[in-house]
């Protein structure tokens, strides 16, 4: 029963199967480069300045180099936290935008990861 | 380096055995030509034509511990082992907790007291977050070369043709710091003209990590015997323990020694596989992509289709292959695995085609080498991710967390693994006899869900959304 296996088709393909759209999803506004992108949920208030609320959806994207000004996820003092990053010559600090907080300044003793470069908020309305 | 443009030609030319070669370079700015003069020794002359593929096998450094790190920082630098499912033994360690003496596959209730006291961080396992990452790894090494086989979870073999070998060693750099950076995942970089020796490289790489900074090249005679001096004959690629003792009872200690034994002797000892391993180790490449490679502790199996597949029956049927050779190897080496990786490519050159790619991990319930369990799961992974309209071109099925059968836990209402052991004893008996592939499966559906014991559970930080990192 050879010739049964090579299976029989029936009807035409459809012309329509080359040309499938996929929908649009959110991910080709905010996704970049997919395999360095994380996400990350934001608790506190310490950034309400820069739109970022408690619960809000972060898109993080790995593949930027962190650089002054940006909004970074550090990872210091055994705790992840999102601030700004305020680069000089001689110190590194990390700026909430809120004024009950507190700048955070990077010492010596501080062991400072700078984990990924927030690129995108998402937030419920 | 960034302002010389390297153009597609290359010279080569002989100098008594050694062959040099060079490269043409233009300035970019000042348009200038020149041919920039390289003399980088290579092989002898017999190996002429070998060096201008080179692999190169890029190894993820205590895969599983480091993907754990990589979204608790807090456990860089520290002792951390991973268990199998139903934290039954640790399949994975850090560098740190094999210095502690954790020996693999120590059952978790023995050590209990010694992860306690040496403060050794425990974590169930958590393969959504590892095939994930393993998955990102492998993307990011695709846009080094077309030609990649996935030769595990967490490592993989690339080959470089013609005159890209040229400044490889940067381009090892390069795709170290990138993996690095994007997935936060450290590698090892081994490089070579074979197989057998970019696994060597890699080692080298590995061990010296401090002076090679995770990438070593075997580009020269010289390194090349160097290498395989070090190389105790034990911890060469494909050579098991038998065949161990076979050789050091005829004095070969080393891999050197090895390369030096007659053909013949090879062949008939060890035979055709053991000859073509001689061959790749002298520096003539024997072993290709995707080829029959042994496994040790990685066994994947990932082929190119010949032209593309759209059709579920023709994929499943593939999937379901996989799985059963993934099953066969595991039971040659008396392993078993705690989790199935299924991911499917479409081909990116095909004209209006959608690109498409995608994985999926699948715990299993208990550890096994059944190609029944295997054969079914793995198809399951492929039903969540096949779409219609795609031409796929690539697919494959790797296994992970494996354990020794024999250590692998019994769990209470699951004995239907034993059955399967008997059914595969005899499975094995008929293909060895008749040959591979006589009896296939006929699919199943597999509805059951389990529960199992996760008491050290990380969140699925990549796969569940309610479970990404909190940052305050």
């Amino acid at each position: 029963m050879h010739w049964a296996q090579e299976g029989i088709s029936a009807g035409f393909p459809s012309p329509a199967d080359d040309f499938k759209e996929l929908r649009i999803s959110i991910d080709q506004e905010v996704v970049r480069n997919e395999e360095a992108t994380f996400y990350a949920r934001v608790a506190g208030e310490s950034m309400q300045g820069a739109g970022l609320d408690d619960g809000d959806l972060l898109v993080i994207d790995r593949s930027l180099e962190p650089a002054d000004n940006k909004i970074a996820i550090c990872f210091i003092d055994g705790e992840f936290t999102v601030k700004r990053l305020k680069v000089t010559q001689d110190e590194i600090l990390l700026i909430p935008e809120n004024l009950k907080y507190q700048p955070i300044k990077i010492t010596e003793e501080n062991e400072l990861i700078i984990w990924g470069v927030v690129t995108y908020v998402v937030k419920k309305l | 380096m960034s302002k010389l443009q390297l153009l597609p030609k290359v010279g080569l030319y002989f100098l008594k055995n050694t062959c040099f070669i060079y490269q043409f370079f233009r300035h970019k700015k000042r348009g200038l030509k020149r041919g920039k003069l390289f003399l980088k020794p290579l092989f002898i002359k017999e190996h002429f034509n070998t060096f201008f593929d080179m692999f190169a096998l890029v190894d993820c450094n205590n895969f599983y511990a480091s993907c754990e790190r990589v979204f608790q920082p807090q456990w860089e630098g520290k002792p951390v082992v991973i268990l199998s499912n139903n934290d039954g033994c640790v399949i994975a360690r850090s560098n740190e907790a094999k210095a502690l003496g954790i020996p693999m596959g120590a059952p978790a209730f023995q050590y209990k007291q010694q992860f306690k006291q040496q403060g050794i961080k425990v974590f169930s396992s958590n393969y959504p977050l590892y095939g994930d990452m393993s998955s990102r790894v492998m993307t990011i090494l695709e846009k080094y070369t077309p030609n990649i086989e996935v030769y595990s979870i967490d490592e993989a073999f690339l080959q470089f043709k013609g005159f890209d070998l040229f400044d490889l060693e940067q381009e090892g750099y390069r795709m170290r710091k990138q993996v690095r950076q994007w997935t936060g995942i450290p590698v090892s970089v081994g490089m070579a003209p074979t197989k057998a020796l970019a696994k060597i490289a890699n080692k080298i790489a590995k061990k010296f990590a401090a002076r090679t900074r995770g990438v070593y090249c075997i580009d020269t005679e010289e390194k090349r015997i160097k290498a395989l001096k070090w190389t105790e004959i034990g911890d060469v690629w494909g050579i098991g323990r038998q065949h161990r003792k076979r050789l050091e009872t005829i004095g070969v200690a080393n891999a050197l020694q090895f390369t030096q034994l007659p053909d013949e002797w090879v062949r008939k000892h060890m035979s055709v596989l053991g000859l073509r391993l001689k061959k790749d180790l002298s520096g003539i490449p024997s072993i290709q992509l995707e080829e029959i490679t042994p496994p040790k502790k990685g066994i994947a199996t990932t082929r190119s289709f010949e032209g593309t597949l759209t059709r579920y029956s023709d994929l499943e049927e593939r999937i379901s292959t996989f799985a059963t050779s993934c099953a066969e190897k595991m039971r040659k080496q008396q392993s078993s695995c705690n989790a199935l990786l299924v991911f499917v490519k479409s081909d990116p050159h095909k004209k209006g085609s959608i690109p498409y790619r995608n994985s999926c991990v699948l715990p299993l319930p208990h550890a096994t080498n059944s190609s029944i369990t295997l054969s079914k799961y793995a198809i399951m992974g492929l039903k969540k991710m096949f779409r219609e309209g795609i031409h796929y071109k690539k697919a494959g099925v790797m296994i992970m967390g494996l354990v020794p059968t024999e250590e692998r836990q019994l769990t209470l209402f699951q004995n239907n693994n034993e059955k399967h052991l008997a059914v595969m004893q005899s499975f094995d008996k008929i293909h060895k006899r008749f040959g591979p592939h006589r009896i296939k499966l006929g699919n199943q559906d597999l509805k059951r869900t389990w529960k199992m014991r996760q008491e050290h559970l990380s969140q699925r930080f990549t796969t569940e959304l309610n479970e990404v990192i909190i940052v305050k």
